[in-house]
């Protein structure tokens, strides 16, 4: 791989980097053999402790806390996606009377911890744990699909607008027929990102008791006994990351298909969701 | 193959055997106990709440699903424990089978929430009766009274009253009252947790003094780990009369209850739905506490 | 509104600790997450690898599988600590300085091209052209997500509540509990103390975004 930020190393850089390689290899594989070992003096490694993933019923519990994290999930994507683009048409209105007051609830929702609005949710309004952390989810993450769906719009070349409206459009018919479109293709890559986001963030309904992966699998070990906590939580934990992975991948080959179709490629973002300036 | 095969069974066998142990740890799963006999066609006055439950065949009863003894999930996704057992007696006088129960997870922040807009009929749910709560919700019972103490490790004896762990770590959930009572009472700094049994780690490890909550739940966790820890003291700094929460001016469904409470002390169906859960680590059987006939 | 005023000493109590424990996460992510992003388009094979997979996992991990190993796992392997806050300061700023690489590489990448070969042109090592040519270009436009990862932080550190340290939405949870009449003002007192740290972040990227595009 050669790279513009350094020339091609020669033999003597590569045997220096190889050393450094192999040293850094030992020593991050020695603490993890520490680590394990470690873990293993305590037991946890036992096959005893790991039995339980012999029992059905642990693996139906283990399901049933994958199914309430993905239905959380699904749920509160296909709510948020259309509601930050309503969010968003609203934030770059010309009309400033509706213009600032978006930006005003915007900046709100993006200042507010997920926790605690879907405490909220759960408490001002008695609504079911499910129900408040599809609402948690759903405020939040409409306010970010707003802000990504704007950058996307904002990074249009300005001809894309003016031609639109040249031709007769109305701006806001533009921006239906024109800059949208080509806002979300140019963005997909960020707008899947902040899905993986939204996934990982069902795993904070704990805080209104809902029954998603991690609290599930704890529920379970605080019924089967504390000495199966650490198995059931590696294995859940190993879940978790698998599923986000997938999502990732999901996103990184969208990347590379959009930017073979999409008109002037995608945008670099950086994937917190957030636009970089432009 | 054959040397995998009976890896295979000796590993099933450690599973059940595990699993078995745990069981009768936790005190009660559905297996364990035998659901109470449902009472056939019980007549109420019309319009009251027992006529509606009753005609209607099906109750929706709050409990916690994290709380060991009282009201925990277990594997089958039905919960087990003192106050389940308490809502099937209820239910069963109504002529509501067990089956036909449907158990709403309620957390100590939303119980009040849940009653009032009906989302579940009453609530067994290690429900403290207070002044507060009395304002918007009614108490039937109480049906036990647990009381605060605390959990140390088994070789701490420097911790023996609440007076003790001024200015210590003291583990305990957050947004719950034994942590507010522990701090502002007894000047403890609150190391808070999601759940008690997120408490037992860090006692583990000695970086809390002590957990702090209703001892029944603390003498679950003693029984679990003998060896491992231990209550402070056998006596309570606080009482926590448990009692059940019913929609607020439902004066005739309350007195109903506490009617029924009174009868499962005098048949034996209250000390054997105790020996069936909590009973099963703790040793000492309650007696029912004087009911509350505000 | 009565209750926030009468509680006003535990929520600065919280305040204030919500307010370390972004500081120091945040310091501590921005050095470590620049030298992820660095070590990411090193020569070095070992560092790229290292650096790829540390983000890639982190990113995909929920915080609070974070926070259980730091907080639950950690102590297991002998690395214990009195002050709860460390625990959640190492998984705070573990799980933020993989989100901070990101912005940062892909400002670098933001770079044009001819700058890095320029700088070789006339003899600069890798270490110079990065921290001389690049990285300071790079932070006039990684400075906006970088705020906005800034405000995900404080937001996150809430976590920390359910994980042993009595932060702002710990002493929340605490009031709303004590005061079961008055839930939805307990709550907006913590939304209020909330925004008092994340709005003038929000504020700030704004205007650095504002600056960033005119001087381009």
């Amino acid at each position: 791989m050669s790279s513009v930020l350094y020339d091609v190393p020669g033999p003597k850089a590569r045997r220096v980097s190889l050393i450094g390689s192999i040293i850094g290899v030992i020593v991050i594989g020695g603490l993890l053999v520490l680590a394990v070992m470690t873990l293993a003096q305590q037991g946890i490694f036992d096959p005893k402790r790991w039995a339980v993933f012999q029992l059905p019923e642990v693996w139906a519990l283990i399901a049933a806390g994958i199914g309430a994290t993905l239905a959380a999930a699904a749920v509160a994507a296909v709510i948020a996606f259309p509601l930050g683009l309503l969010l968003c048409l609203l934030r770059i209105s010309d009309n400033a009377w509706v213009r600032v007051p978006t930006r005003v609830v915007l900046e709100f929702l993006r200042g507010m911890p997920v926790v605690l609005m879907m405490l909220f949710v759960l408490l001002v309004f008695a609504t079911s744990s499910f129900v408040a952390v599809v609402a948690g989810l759903v405020l939040y993450n409409s306010a970010i699909f707003a802000e990504i769906i704007r950058a996307g719009v904002q990074s249009l070349p300005k001809g894309q607008r003016e031609a639109g409206l040249a031709i007769g459009l109305t701006s806001f018919q533009s921006r239906l027929t024109i800059e949208l479109p080509q806002a979300i293709r140019r963005m997909l890559p960020s707008l899947v990102a902040q899905l993986v986001v939204l996934l990982k963030d069902t795993s904070l309904g704990y805080i209104v008791a809902y029954g998603e992966l991690l609290r599930a699998v704890q529920v379970m070990a605080d019924f089967l006994g504390p000495q199966y906590l650490f198995p059931v939580f590696f294995v859940a934990a190993a879940i978790y990351i698998a599923i986000d992975l997938a999502v990732s991948r999901l996103a990184i080959w969208l990347e590379r298909r959009g930017s073979k179709r999409a008109a002037g490629g995608v945008a670099h973002v950086p994937v917190a969701g957030i636009p970089a300036a432009k | 193959m054959k040397a995998f095969l009976t890896r295979r069974k000796s590993l099933l066998v450690a599973a059940s055997a595990a699993l078995a142990l745990s069981l009768s740890a936790c005190g009660g799963s559905s297996s364990t106990t035998t659901n109470p006999p449902v009472a056939e066609k019980p007549s109420f006055a019309a319009d009251s709440t027992m006529a509606k439950l009753s005609s209607a065949g099906k109750i929706t009863i709050g409990t916690k699903f994290d709380q060991p003894l009282f009201g925990q999930k277990g594997l089958d996704g039905k919960p087990v424990g003192f106050d389940v057992e308490m809502g099937k007696l209820i239910a069963a006088k109504l002529g509501i089978p067990a089956d036909k129960i449907e158990w709403v997870e309620t957390v100590s922040a939303n119980r009040e929430q849940f009653i009032k807009q009906g989302k579940v009929d009453m609530i067994v749910a290690t429900y403290t009766i207070n002044d507060k709560r009395k304002a918007e919700v009614d108490f039937a019972g109480p049906y036990y009274e647990a009381g605060q103490a605390l959990m140390v490790n088994k070789d701490n004896n420097s911790i023996t009253k609440p007076e003790d762990v001024k200015g210590k770590n003291v583990c305990s959930v957050t947004g719950s009252t034994p942590a507010s009572t522990i701090v502002e009472k007894y000047g403890a700094v609150l190391v808070p947790a999601a759940t008690y049994s997120a408490c037992l780690e860090p006692l583990r490890n000695k970086q809390v003094e002590a957990i702090t909550t209703d001892n029944v739940i603390l003498a679950g966790f003693v029984a679990k780990e003998p060896d491992a820890f231990k209550l402070a003291s056998d006596q309570t700094f606080t009482k926590e009369p448990y009692g059940i929460g019913l929609k607020k001016d439902d004066t005739a469904f309350r007195m109903w209850i506490n009617d029924q409470l009174e009868a499962f002390d005098k048949d034996g169906s209250y000390k054997k739905a105790w020996e069936d859960t909590a009973g099963t680590v703790i040793k000492t059987a309650p007696a029912l506490p004087t009911i509350d006939r505000y | 509104m009565d209750v926030i005023i009468e509680n006003l000493p535990q929520y600065w109590d919280g305040f204030l600790r919500t307010l370390f424990l972004s500081l120091v996460s945040g310091i501590i992510a921005l050095i470590f997450g620049t030298v992820l992003a660095a070590a990411r388009v090193s020569p070095v094979a070992a560092l790229r690898g290292f650096s790829m997979v540390y983000v890639e996992i982190v990113r995909n991990t929920p915080l609070t599988i974070a926070f259980f190993f730091a907080a639950v796992v950690l102590p297991r392997l002998g690395v214990t600590f009195q002050q709860f806050e460390v625990a959640a300061i190492i998984a705070l700023s573990a799980y933020t300085a993989a989100f901070i690489a990101e912005a940062v590489r892909s400002g670098v990448n933001s770079v044009p091209v001819g700058q890095a070969e320029a700088a070789r042109s006339i003899g600069m090592k890798f270490s110079q052209v990065l921290s001389l040519i690049i990285l300071p270009q790079a932070l006039r436009t990684v400075i906006p997500p970088l705020i906005n990862i800034l405000i995900a932080l404080v937001k996150n550190s809430s976590v920390a509540g359910a994980f042993y340290v009595l932060e702002l939405f710990g002493q929340g949870k605490q009031l709303a509990n004590a005061n079961g009449d008055a839930v939805m003002w307990v709550l907006v007192g913590v939304a209020f103390f909330y925004l008092l740290i994340t709005i003038p972040l929000g504020y700030l990227a704004s205007v650095v975004e504002r600056k960033v595009a005119i001087a381009r």
